[in-house]
């Protein structure tokens, strides 16, 4: 990173590895094209039209590049199920909706950097056949919109979107598309339907697997920002230079975005799996507060399962098995799941002693109850039942068998949905549960013990 | 694997094997062998959103071995053993796969099916003891089947709207919707008027009308018959009758020449309603909202009760024999070119065919119907609001039928018509004729079920039973033969309209000895080349394709368009 300054107080930390963010907070950056130019810009996408398209999709395969977007699946490999005698139109769709809870690494790309991902995109679109793209842009990001906007101008003035780019003979359109102020919009089904036009009802699949059955039923890759963003760095480095960062499956680098409880809360860049919790929380964010201790991590998002400070974690299997603290874990996408949570879309929330997990869960249960489509049963009336509960649990007036009931009630939400969200909100609640159980169960009220909540009930009760 | 047709899959339900066709969805696989899958969404002629979860199931594969492990070995039937999956599947619209398996009851089925049962009812009113469906209402049903008999939910319950007027004819309890989207997929993908739809989110989520619009197509009560709660009820049958008093007869709707198949809801001999019955040859799971609201006349002050005479220009109430023998009279002087036999196309073929031997006992120089004949709707209603036009053409043997009324006209105008027997028509309203026309003639005989203007002429007034009183055969607009059943008796002294033609066969000298319309079918399949052969029995609940006539019924085209498009299972 040679000769690049950043501005005061926002340098990268010592173990961060910057690519993606290499121009976030840079000093003398602007979004403009002519910036972007002067920096090697769209020298990667000039470099991919001279290849064939096949051996993109390769390179992008060898790199090992894993969804950045919450599912971790690995990139390459979606781009080859479009189905190979297919003859509709293909799309490509950045997910910018970025709206899982924690999570805010996508908005600087847009806000800073947006010809990177545009550049991407466009080397993405190239290698799997697409001649139309979206941004879908979340309600929430109006700026991000504009200067996304402005880019795509940018980029058709100099040629490098419109006809025939670069002399190449590949054509592509991009537009943006804005949200309307909807959590599940960031559901690829779900987010294809709202750019249909029509409620953002995700759709069950089998059959409607995007890349075979997506936008407007023809194949459709949908990919998270960041992601797309890494596809120009592969293309520029080459897919086996690049899987030599990051570590073994888990390879690249991955945007950390760290809120909560420490002293120094923000996004980090580092190498996949190369950092551990520790060094996140201590080392990148300054540690915890000061006086305070450790209680709990959510490591992916909101709706990854909690870890619990002082729960001792088991990973690998046989001769492989390695017991780690917290603090050990290293932060990639294997040894996540193997704790029983998730990478997810890199958001990691930190609590220290001073938060209620009563409070922290129904904080997060409100969000699930507001966010639901609605469509399906159990997440419809499961995600509004548990945070009655758990609103129940914080005002002092539920009673211990509720939390059970809390209990039940999530997992009868989870793996029985069309989407993941049903996942996404029975997770925090399951893994709450399991992991804090006495703390909400003190919060509860055995003198309650199948009290009457509220006058309904006894009728409800009564005509069962 | 077992000897294994081209398209044929093995697929293991709960326990035994069976195939079927590549593509089969699970819940017809299971359907099919008796395991019945509880669904709300589903519906075959409809999209599948898969949004109830009510038909999840525990399916498996056979296991995929680690590289380089021993691949699992074939049992003594050839199959496969199977690995269960922990993760549930939706049986609507997952497809059945070789040598998968299926558990439509275990644990995982089963705990899935209570948690969904609960699910639904957690912000249900609960309020069975007013609301129409009960009876037939799926959340009942699958309470008791796959319920848990009691619910943890201790909270307040989600308010929403009640007694919504979405349309003229469906009144809408939000409270009661189950989120299925049926009704919603059925406006926009069978009625073409997509008006429904879902407004906020989460357990919020409310089905509307759009603003401004309303749910008024001719088609809309369909949504209420496919709503599987009491969310969407018929403001006809609203609070008229509990489901479980009502006898059900199953019998054709005879507004127009599709005739949709329907089955009519009595009891003590009045009719509460009409609903359709699925049949995939003629009106699918559908009928128009104009067709099966066209009943409430059966059971008004207007309906005929008794024959009468007419004597000094009044009527007056007579015996059948009175009035068969003042008929008898009155045509003996005349020859029978001076006498007309105006039949109808609402008539059975039975009924046609007792005609046809009336016309030729008294040799009657002229019989025609009264032909009508609208707009078709594009979807099921014929422009041929006749519903047996082809009997007439078959059994009575008109080749054109209708187009001889004007001649009968200007015969009675020219006076060498003195004569009309009308047999279940209305000359006046229908027909064109005139009140002065009529009025020329010695002797006008009519039969009806409703008192209208032609009646109020004739000299003799016979009361006929309508078509829910009566049973039959009739032809439709695609040349199949259906049946009518009778649902309820007539009022007073009505007749069906082949008992009286058979008395006035009688009574004008003719004998024979039928006692009933299986009896008359019989001679008809003996008699009439394009029955032969055929018995009563054999022409079911669904009917029989008889004659070609080329015609096709749209709403069918395009529903077989949806299924070859794999849209729907059809
Ligand atoms: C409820 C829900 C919300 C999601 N929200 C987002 C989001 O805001 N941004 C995103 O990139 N992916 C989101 N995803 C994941 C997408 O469905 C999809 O997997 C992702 O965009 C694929 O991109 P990737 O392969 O590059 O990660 C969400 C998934 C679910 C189930
Ligand atoms: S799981 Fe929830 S968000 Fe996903 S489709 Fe079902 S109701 Fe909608
Ligand atoms: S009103 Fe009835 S058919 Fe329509 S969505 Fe609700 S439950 Fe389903
Ligand atoms: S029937 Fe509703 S999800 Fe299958």
């Amino acid at each position: 990173m040679g000769g690049i300054t950043y501005k005061r107080g926002r340098e990268p930390h010592g173990k961060e590895h910057r690519v993606i963010f290499r121009n976030i907070d840079r000093e003398g950056w602007d979004p403009g094209i002519e910036t972007y130019l002067k920096d090697g810009g769209y020298d990667q996408l000039k470099k991919a039209l001279g290849m064939e398209r096949a051996a993109i999709t390769e390179e992008v395969k060898k790199s090992g590049l894993r969804g950045r977007g919450g599912a971790g699946f690995p990139c390459g490999v979606k781009w080859t199920f479009i189905p190979p005698n297919n003859t509709k139109p293909v799309y490509l769709i950045c997910n910018a909706d970025e709206s899982e809870p924690g999570t805010f690494k996508d908005r600087y790309i847009l806000h800073q950097d947006p010809h990177q991902l545009i550049e991407g995109m466009t080397i993405a679109c190239f290698a799997v056949g697409a001649k139309l793209a979206y941004i879908y842009i979340r309600e929430e990001f109006p700026e991000a919109a504009k200067i996304v906007e402005k880019a795509i101008a940018e980029a058709h003035a100099k040629g490098f979107l419109g006809k025939n780019i670069q002399g190449s003979g590949f054509d592509l359109e991009i537009y943006v598309h804005r949200g309307a102020g909807a959590y599940i919009c960031g559901e690829e089904t779900g987010l294809i339907e709202s750019l249909e036009g029509k409620r953002p009802y995700p759709r069950i699949k089998p059959p409607y697997f995007p890349a075979a059955m997506g936008l407007y039923l023809c194949p459709t890759i949908v990919n998270n920002v960041e992601t797309l963003c890494h596809v120009k760095h592969i293309i520029g480095m080459g897919g086996e230079e690049y899987a030599k960062t990051g570590t073994k499956n888990n390879t690249g680098t991955r945007i950390l975005c760290v809120s909560g409880d420490v002293q120094k809360p923000g996004y980090f860049e580092v190498e996949v799996g190369k950092v551990t919790m520790g060094e996140v929380i201590n080392d990148l964010c300054g540690g915890l507060k000061p006086g305070r201790e450790l209680k709990a991590v959510i490591p992916g998002g909101s709706s990854a399962k909690v870890l619990r400070a002082d729960e001792i974690y088991t990973v690998g299997r046989g001769d492989d098995a390695r017991k780690l603290t917290i603090w050990d874990i290293p932060m990639d996408f294997d040894t996540m799941a193997a704790c029983g949570s998730m990478a997810g879309s890199g958001g990691v929330i930190v609590m220290d002693d001073s938060r209620s997990m009563s409070w922290v869960l129904n904080n997060l249960n409100n969000f699930y109850a507001h966010e639901s489509c609605g469509q399906c049963t159990p997440c419809r009336e499961g995600s509004l039942w548990m945070k009655k509960i758990t609103d129940r649990v914080v005002a002092g007036k539920a009673s211990p068998s509720d939390i059970d009931t809390l209990y039940g009630v999530a997992k009868n939400i989870d793996g029985r949905t069309i989407c993941a969200f049903g996942e996404a909100c029975s997770w925090p609640t399951e893994s709450f549960v399991e992991k804090f159980r006495d703390e909400l169960i003190g919060d509860t009220k055995p003198e309650l013990e199948g009290a009457i909540v509220n006058a309904e009930t006894l009728t409800a009760a009564a005509s069962l | 694997m077992s000897e294994v047709k081209p398209d044929l899959v093995d697929v293991q339900i709960d326990g035994v094997w069976h195939q079927f066709p590549k593509g089969t969805r699970l819940i017809e696989a299971c359907r099919q062998v008796g395991a019945e899958v509880p669904h709300y969404c589903y519906h075959p002629k409809l999209t599948s959103p898969g949004n109830c979860r009510m038909c999840l199931v525990e399916t498996g594969m056979p296991p995929r071995p680690m590289p380089g492990a021993e691949p699992p070995q074939p049992d003594e039937s050839g199959h496969l053993p199977i690995s269960w999956i922990p993760r549930p599947v939706i049986a609507c619209a997952n497809t059945v796969a070789p040598n998968m398996g299926v558990r439509t009851t275990g644990p995982i089925t089963e705990e899935c099916r209570k948690g969904v049962m609960e699910f639904l009812l957690a912000n249900h009113p609960l309020d069975c003891p007013i609301c129409d469906q009960a009876g037939e209402c799926t959340l009942q049903e699958y309470s008791v089947e796959h319920g848990k008999g009691e619910s943890r939910f201790r909270e307040k319950k989600v308010k929403k709207p009640k007694n919504v007027d979405v349309g003229p004819r469906v009144r809408l309890d939000d409270e009661r919707c189950v989120m299925c989207s049926r009704c919603i997929r059925f406006t926009d993908e069978i009625a073409d008027d997509p008006v429904l739809g879902f407004t906020d989110r989460g357990s919020h989520t409310v089905l509307t009308v759009y603003p401004g619009r309303e749910l008024a197509n001719n088609y809309s009560l369909n949504t209420v018959d496919i709503c599987p709660v009491g969310a969407l009820t018929s403001n006809d049958f609203r609070f008229q009758m509990r489901v479980w008093f009502m006898r059900e007869t199953n019998t054709i709707d005879v507004n127009c020449a599709t005739g949709c198949n329907v089955t009519v809801y009595s009891r003590q001999n009045k009719i509460y309603r009409v609903v359709p019955r699925q049949n995939n040859d003629v009106n699918s799971d559908w009928m128009p909202d104009s067709h099966r609201l066209n009943f409430h006349w059966i059971d008004s002050d207007a309906r005929l009760t008794d024959p009468m005479v007419k004597e000094n220009g009044k009527h007056r109430v007579a015996t059948w024999s009175e009035a068969l023998a003042k008929t008898a009279e009155k045509l003996a002087p005349l020859s029978g070119s001076e006498i007309a036999v105006i039949a109808s196309a609402r008539m059975t073929n039975e009924e046609l065919f007792l005609v046809n031997r009336l016309v030729k006992q008294i040799g009657a120089g002229h019989v025609e119907i009264v032909p009508r004949m609208g707009e078709a709707d594009g979807y099921l209603i014929s422009a041929d609001r006749n519903p047996n036009t082809n009997g007439v053409k078959l059994v009575l043997g008109l080749a054109n039928p209708g187009s001889g009324l004007d001649r009968v006209k200007s015969g009675i105008e020219e006076g060498r018509i003195k004569a009309v027997l009308c047999l279940q028509e209305n000359l006046v309203e229908d027909g064109g004729f005139s009140p002065e026309l009529l009025g020329k003639l010695d002797f006008l005989l009519a039969t009806y079920p409703l008192a209208n203007p032609t009646t109020g002429l004739a000299d003799v007034v016979l009361p006929g039973a309508c078509w829910a009183e009566k049973s039959g055969t009739m032809i439709n607009v695609t040349g199949r033969l259906q049946r009518l059943n009778k649902a309820v008796d007539g009022p007073g002294q009505t007749l069906e309209p082949w008992e009286i033609v058979r008395d006035l066969i009688q009574a004008l000298g003719g004998g024979n000895g039928i006692y009933s319309v299986t009896e008359i079918f019989k001679q008809l399949a003996a008699e009439v080349a394009a029955f032969k052969g055929l018995s009563w029995g054999q022409i079911g609940d669904l009917g029989l394709p008889l004659i070609e006539t080329g015609e096709t019924i749209p709403a069918l085209e395009r529903e077989k368009q949806r299924k070859a498009a794999g849209l729907i299972v059809g």
